[in-house]
């Protein structure tokens, strides 16, 4: 069961009459010499941390060593926002606060980065939530995300230093898209279709973290992020196609990423990290 | 060989894998390089190390990995208090070395006896590279058992080394010999595919000519 392109994963799941997660299992077997069970039980302890990470942060008041975050998950967490109690306000708490917790020194899941930790925790969990999953589907939802992203770490890079956010943020965000997709049922296509349509709307985004830290403008990223995701997800599930296949769309990142000057990819010296309060953030954190 | 763990983990904590997960592998190698008790540890940011480290937390991680804790480890953010309970003198300054990544770091750990520098790199995810220790150049990566030996420069030297290694059935994965001078000593690092035991290490530490051999168990996240 090897794959090394986002068609290949694809096209086996079709052809074998199986989940994009199930192929990702068995690749994931065979590549590491390891049982079903013992595969199966470390995504569970992988699981139970995002588990923590989405609590601890919605209960949080204090702020970051740094102070530039902190608090905005538990503000979210107990606002009765105008669109209603509903699954975009979901998304946006649980994975602000597992950024939160991020950078706060707590323990994440670097899943794809630890810089857009938050997106694929909070999209599964409140995707779940709606449809009443069992943990052991949002486990396998989460190999789904695991095998989309590898496709990136082979063929193109997961480093905001390499690539910008679109490679951290943008695909942790198409990588959850194409897990809600499979969690919600749809077919291995429309898998496939919503990594493309997230990815491809994130293309181009850059990494101008101020005073070099994760936190500004990371954090509330992870929570636009994972609102990004959901509409991904439910295009391709309404069978929205995306005109340039998925793995084009990566192609088309690394292209970016590489005509990207070097300021805005996490150095801090261009972008939101250069203007004025950025640059005056750094200076006094410096002090 | 890559496992989709890569992809989704590791589970570390925050907030970046560079600067903190990265920080504390480094520290923890220093740990066992040292291997004695630590009273005091000197700690020299260089680069974006440098310019970053309060914010990420770098501090905290490298002094944790001194303390022994792994990346996932949640005392991190505490390291700093828990160091002090432990009597070990901290200072942090900043430096420019030559020709190293951005992410560098200086350690020097030392108690009333004896001292050990050594210098490592962060180098993009958590991986990481130490490149010094004790002005001998070496590589080391961290993830697989290995070995660092000091031993005379002569004809056969290593070749007592590897058969002892052999004789306990442990496969070589990489081996890099590094000398300061022709004939003097020289300095080994061994990285191998399994674990090594105490058992092991007494028996290489009898063999006339090695000076001195430490064992750097790998960080497995």
């Amino acid at each position: 069961m090897e794959y090394s392109t986002i068609e290949e994963l694809i096209n086996l799941a079709s052809e074998n009459e199986m989940t994009v997660s199930e192929i990702v299992i068995q690749s994931e077997i065979e590549e590491s010499e390891k049982s079903r069970d013992e595969v199966l039980k470390r995504m569970r302890e992988t699981f139970e941390v995002m588990k923590e990470a989405v609590e601890e942060g919605k209960n949080k008041q204090e702020k970051s060593p740094s102070g530039l975050s902190g608090g905005d998950a538990h503000r979210l967490s107990n606002f009765d926002d105008f669109l209603g109690d509903n699954i975009y306000k979901k998304v946006m708490t649980y994975a602000v606060a597992t950024s939160e917790v991020n950078a706060s020194m707590g323990k994440i899941v670097a899943g794809p980065t630890a810089g857009s930790s938050g997106i694929v925790p909070a999209v599964l969990l409140a995707v779940g939530e709606k449809i009443n999953a069992d943990d052991e589907e949002i486990i396998k939802a989460l190999f789904t995300a695991s095998g989309l992203g590898m496709v990136v770490s082979k063929k193109a890079t997961l480093a905001g230093a390499a690539g910008g956010c679109q490679a951290e943020c943008g695909v942790g965000s198409a990588m959850a898209a194409g897990a809600a997709v499979e969690l919600a049922g749809g077919k291995p296509e429309m898998v496939a279709n919503a990594f493309a349509l997230a990815l491809k709307n994130l293309l181009g985004l850059v990494c101008d973290p101020v005073a070099g830290l994760v936190e500004v403008p990371c954090v509330k990223r992870n929570g636009f992020s994972a609102s990004h995701a959901l509409t991904a997800a439910n295009m391709a599930l309404a069978e929205v196609g995306s005109v340039i296949p998925a793995d084009e769309v990566v192609e088309a990142m690394t292209q970016i990423g590489n005509l990207m000057p070097g300021s805005l990819k996490e150095t801090a010296m261009g972008g939101l990290a250069a203007t004025e309060t950025g640059l005056k953030i750094a200076e006094e954190l410096d002090e | 060989m890559s496992s989709i763990f890569d992809v989704m983990g590791p589970v570390m904590v925050g907030p970046s894998s560079s600067h903190t997960a990265g920080a504390v592998k480094l520290g923890r190698i220093a740990r066992f390089i040292f291997s004695d008790t630590i009273k005091k540890a000197e700690i020299n940011f260089h680069g974006s190390f440098a310019s970053t480290y309060k914010g990420h937390g770098t501090d905290k991680a490298v002094i944790a990995g001194i303390l022994g804790f792994k990346p996932d480890d949640e005392r991190i953010k505490n390291s700093l208090e828990i160091a002090k309970e432990k009597g070990i003198e901290v200072n942090f300054s900043e430096v420019q070395l030559r020709d190293v990544h951005p992410n560098t770091v200086k350690i020097v750990l030392s108690n009333e006896e004896e001292s050990v520098s050594m210098v490592g790199s962060s180098i993009g995810g958590s991986d990481i590279k130490v490149i010094e220790i004790d002005n001998y150049e070496v590589n080391i990566s961290g993830k697989l058992p290995t070995l660092w030996i000091i031993h005379k420069d002569r004809p056969g030297m290593v070749g007592v080394i590897t058969s002892v290694l052999g004789s306990y059935n442990l496969n070589i994965a990489h081996m890099q010999d590094f000398r300061k001078k022709k004939g003097t000593i020289a300095s080994s690092i061994i990285e191998l595919d399994h674990a090594v035991d105490e058992y092991i290490l007494n028996h290489l530490r009898n063999i006339d000519g090695l000076s001195l051999v430490r064992y750097i168990p790998p960080v497995v996240n």
